[in-house]
């Protein structure tokens, strides 16, 4: 039960940081409904904006899943923008006519975006009526998602914020783990976690409303994603302790995670050796045989959901790659901190984006795989880069042990992929 | 405000972003927050396009509102123009920065880029649509940069409405340009798609234009027959009367009597022969752009021996015509762009087969109808490596391919209804050639109950026909012997019948007696 070793010419957080402003190529934080609205079974997402909102989530969604949907959006008219009293008007008959429709939701967040944050729509307010309207079957919340505010991931973060102060108040000590998982690992985590004799165990976002996650001073909560600032922030102000770790990606991550939460909970070595070395060995295996391709190969990050640190540091420490540049969208030192001690030194640490610059490094330094948005990958490819998009790794299961050579294949597919074809692109 | 779920068109300034992703040589600067960089992925994924599309976003942020997005434009703006260093530039906003009326448009003007020209765009993003923004940003920009010039010596016409992400517009082009060639017409320009600046510069020199997408191409159309003297064609060559009409179309534009070469075309016999015997009368409805829908109604009616049972389209502006000839065959027209009620009225016509859009290829897998897509907007798998264009002779014989393909061949059909308890054979496998995605039936889809449900099944289990009707078991068994492409018909039909003559239960009578009375 050691921490991981830092590596020995030391990490990446005291590393100088490459601040950019400039164009950026990332989606907003309205992307994030595409796996909340699956994960939350009883929740729907009415994001009030316009066509634009509407056919982002459309075809984010249409590339990689085309099922039932429990979210809509809302399209802002000419009429609407007219006067602000007619907007409020019309959101809680919409809301009426979808509620009334759809007696299985039991939570429904009213989704901000550029549009009506711009024009002011008081969506907490909209909320705040609409949750007296329509109590107690149904909550209703407010976030927004919107492009000017949230990058990407920040919309899930922004989301679970929003459930923050209105969760029930306990004084037990228990943990809460934040962050939306796929309902399989989900379970493989509580699975670990009541071996180690860690419960009961809290998850943030539940599956259902009635699910009730509680919070207190006594409660310790750890996230699961990167990306949670917002939410940390909040539960932090409702009295809860942070737990911090490395992320729960690859073997050594998942372990360092495991472990904080142990030490936190007095789990005893043996407990923890019990519940942990199996599926550790597992873990190594697999990785051990997806990481053949990665093996000696240069990564390439550019800034899209703030996995990109974690992620780095489980292909350089695990898979025996080398980094070359690390972006993304923001950095929080407390939550990508622990990550970034483990990170070997060398790699451009980047924060925020102007896109034709990093065009210009990724071209300078032909890595042989470039993680990066779906509007860049094949213009990318074509130019002879191996890629791998960025968005999979959200939608697919990555976490814990048992996902941890998935998650080195999804990183040499791509490489396996260029070897195999014996075809040269015509142009 | 109106509560929308998918969308058959995007904002106006994708249709801009269509027409500039088409084009060589244009770079778009569009004043937009960061989410709205989406837009790329739909003509570099969906379209797999090998280059970033030609687009330089300001993303603005919270921050900057009300301190300097004008300032953050114009960088943007110079920033793109010594990058990519284009021809000439459009401009504009999208309908967040609309909201903030910065005047892309005036900023540009007052900038000093070298000289270029600068187009800019007005689209008003809370009132029109895609379809509009590609057809009224190649209008600006022709009416922008076009000439007016000499005629060329030989007779030649432009070809007008192709653009980026459109369906099949690549081989169709290719198709007409051949076909034109055929009769002795050079194509003078081809344009957006693959035209640059200096290319609609030329465009006065052509004799007249071919008008191929009305939805994206009828503006320019318009000004360039009123101000450069160019008359266009109407009608679209989609199937082999309207191919053969067109070219009669361009013999009167130049007072010529044409006879084209039809030595490929297929399409006649093919429907002829007796294989497609049972084609005859299968009912279909029609859902996409309205251009694509007239066309293909006409090909599904008199080229495959189809009954059409209703048709639509997603683009008010095209409502007029299509509710014409809506009236002339018979049916209703639904102008909507409301996917539930495009599913809700598919479900109430229970057609064999579906002409449609990516969406109606979706409502077809629930209700398990089969679908054939002829219209945008669609996705990767409508974007075949292979050349497939729909105009034109070989476009013909493209369609009658797509056409059969969805349906269960003419002689398995028979064996299916001989066999149906075979294990081979069994209704449940589907087409055979289709393998594993046959259409799954109707009840089975919505036992499968996606978590949750949804606003589409709550609708459906609504708007069901006869929920209180019983089905007893002998007759539940014997609709379970019915081949899975008819079944979900004639369940609904044997429903109708029972409630029509207010019975409570269906026996095996029943079913057999409504399948007499339904029997065409
Ligand atoms: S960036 Fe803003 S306007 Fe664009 S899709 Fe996102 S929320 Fe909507």
């Amino acid at each position: 039960m050691n921490a991981p070793t830092p590596p020995p010419g030391g990490g990446c957080r005291s590393a100088p940081v490459l601040k950019e402003r400039g164009q950026r190529e990332v989606f907003c934080g309205l992307t994030g409904i595409i796996w909340l609205h699956r994960k939350m079974q009883d929740a729907f997402f009415l994001v009030v904006g316009s066509r634009t909102c509407a056919h982002l989530l459309q075809s984010a969604a249409g590339v990689m899943i085309f099922a039932e949907p429990r979210f809509g959006t809302a399209i802002l008219e000419e009429g609407d923008l007219a006067g602000l009293a007619d907007a409020h008007v019309e959101l809680d008959r919409e809301v009426a006519r979808l509620l009334e429709r759809r007696p299985d939701i039991r939570q429904l967040f009213l989704v901000g975006s550029c549009p009506s944050e711009v024009i002011k729509i008081d969506l907490s307010r909209a909320a705040e009526r609409l949750s007296q309207v329509h109590a107690p079957h149904v909550r209703v919340l407010n976030y927004s998602g919107s492009g000017i505010e949230t990058t990407f991931t920040e919309g899930e973060d922004a989301c679970l914020a929003s459930m923050v102060p209105v969760l029930p108040e306990t004084t037990a000590r228990e943990l809460l783990v934040v962050g939306a998982l796929p309902d399989v690992v989900e379970d493989q985590m509580l699975a670990l976690l009541s071996d180690m004799g860690v419960g009961p165990v809290r998850c943030l976002p539940a599956r259902r409303i009635d699910h009730e996650t509680a919070i207190g001073p006594n409660t310790q909560f750890i996230l699961a994603q990167p990306f949670l600032g917002e939410t940390h922030a909040a539960l932090e102000r409702r009295g809860a302790t942070h737990i911090p770790a490395p992320f729960p990606f690859g073997e050594e991550g998942t372990t360092a995670w495991l472990k904080a939460i142990a030490q936190e909970f007095d789990v005893p070595p043996e407990a923890f050796a019990a519940a942990t070395d199996a599926p550790r060995a597992r873990a190594r295996r697999a990785i051990a045989q997806a990481s053949e391709h990665l093996n000696g190969r240069s990564i390439f990050f550019f800034p899209d959901s703030q996995l990109e640190i974690p992620l780095a540091r489980f292909l350089t420490r695990e898979c025996g790659m080398s980094a070359v540049e690390v972006g993304s969208p923001y950095i929080h030192d407390a939550i990508h901190g622990p990550d970034l001690d483990l990170l070997p030194a060398g790699p451009q640490i980047s924060e925020g984006q102007d896109v034709d610059l990093q065009l210009d490094r990724v071209r300078a330094a032909r890595p042989d795989l470039t993680v990066c948005g779906l509007g860049l990958a094949n213009p990318l490819e074509a130019e002879g880069l191996a890629t791998k998009w960025a968005i999979e790794l959200v939608f697919t299961p990555v976490h814990f042990y048992e996902q941890a050579g998935d998650l080195a294949g999804l990183f040499s597919r791509p490489l396996r992929r260029k070897s195999l074809l014996k075809v040269e692109a015509a142009e | 405000m109106k509560l929308t779920v998918w969308t058959y068109e995007g904002p106006p300034h994708v249709g801009a972003m269509r027409v500039a992703t088409g084009m060589k040589g244009l770079h778009y600067i569009l004043h937009a927050p960061q989410g709205d960089t989406y837009a790329d992925l739909l003509f570099t994924m969906i379209e797999r396009r090998n280059h970033r599309p030609p687009v330089s976003y300001t993303t603005f942020q919270a921050r900057d509102l009300g301190s300097d997005t004008a300032h953050l434009f114009k960088d943007a703006c110079q920033d793109a123009v010594d990058r990519f260093q284009p021809e000439a530039i459009i401009v504009g906003a999208s309908c967040t920065a609309e909201l903030i009326q910065d005047d892309p448009g005036g900023m540009a003007e007052t900038m000093d880029l070298g000289g270029i020209p600068v187009i800019p765009l007005e689209l008003p993003s809370y009132q029109r649509k895609e379809n509009f923004g590609a057809d009224e940003t190649f209008y600006q920009i022709v009416r922008t940069l076009a000439k007016p010039q000499e005629r060329t010596e030989r007779v030649s016409c432009n070809i007008l409405g192709g653009t980026a992400l459109g369906f099949r517009h690549r081989d169709d082009i290719q198709e007409i340009t051949a076909l034109l060639y055929d009769l002795g017409i050079d194509v003078n320009v081809a344009a957006p798609l693959d035209a640059t600046p200096a290319d609609i510069a030329r465009m006065p020199a052509a004799h007249f234009n071919v008008l191929l997408y009305p939805e994206t191409g009828e503006a320019a159309a318009r000004f360039l027959e009123k101000n450069h003297g160019q008359p266009y064609t109407k009608i679209v060559p989609i199937g082999v009367g309207a191919t053969r009409d067109f070219v009669g179309e361009v013999g009167k534009i130049l007072g010529k009597n044409f006879s084209p070469d039809e030595s490929r075309l297929r399409l006649p016999w093919w429907s002829a022969s007796v294989d497609s015997t049972y084609l005859t009368g299968k009912r279909v409805f029609l859902f996409g752009d309205g251009s694509h829908v007239m066309a293909m109604a006409r090909v599904a009616r008199d080229e495959m021996g189809f009954e059409v049972v209703g048709m639509g389209c997603f683009n008010r502006e095209m409502a007029r015509p299509l509710r014409t000839m809506a009236k002339d065959y018979g049916v209703e027209a639904l102008i909507t762009d409301d996917y539930l009620e495009v599913e809700a009225t598919i479900e109430r016509l229970a057609p064999e087969m579906i002409m449609g859009t990516q969406m109606e290829r979706h409502i077809g897998k629930r209700l398990g109808i089969p679908c054939a897509v002829i219209s945008a907007p669609v996705h990767v798998q409508d974007f075949p490596a292979r050349y497939s264009p729909v105009m034109g002779f070989e476009g013909a014989n493209v369609l009658f391919d797509t056409l059969v393909h969805p349906l269960v061949m003419g002689l398995e059909e028979h064996l299916l209804t001989m066999f149906r308890d075979d294990f081979e054979f069994h209704d449940a496998a589907g087409p055979s050639h289709h393998g594993g995605h046959s259409p799954k039936p109707l009840e089975e889809v919505e036992n499968t109950g996606a978590s949750g449900g949804s606003i589409v099944g709550q609708m459906k289990d609504g708007a069901h026909p006869a929920d209180n009707v019983i089905w007893l078991s002998d007759a539940e068994r014997e609709l379970k012997k019915i081949p899975f492409f008819v079944r979900g018909k004639a369940r609904r039909n044997t429903e109708a019948f029972a409630a029509d003559r207010g019975l409570a239960e269906i026996s095996l009578d029943t079913l057999y007696e409504a399948k007499a009375h339904y029997a065409r």
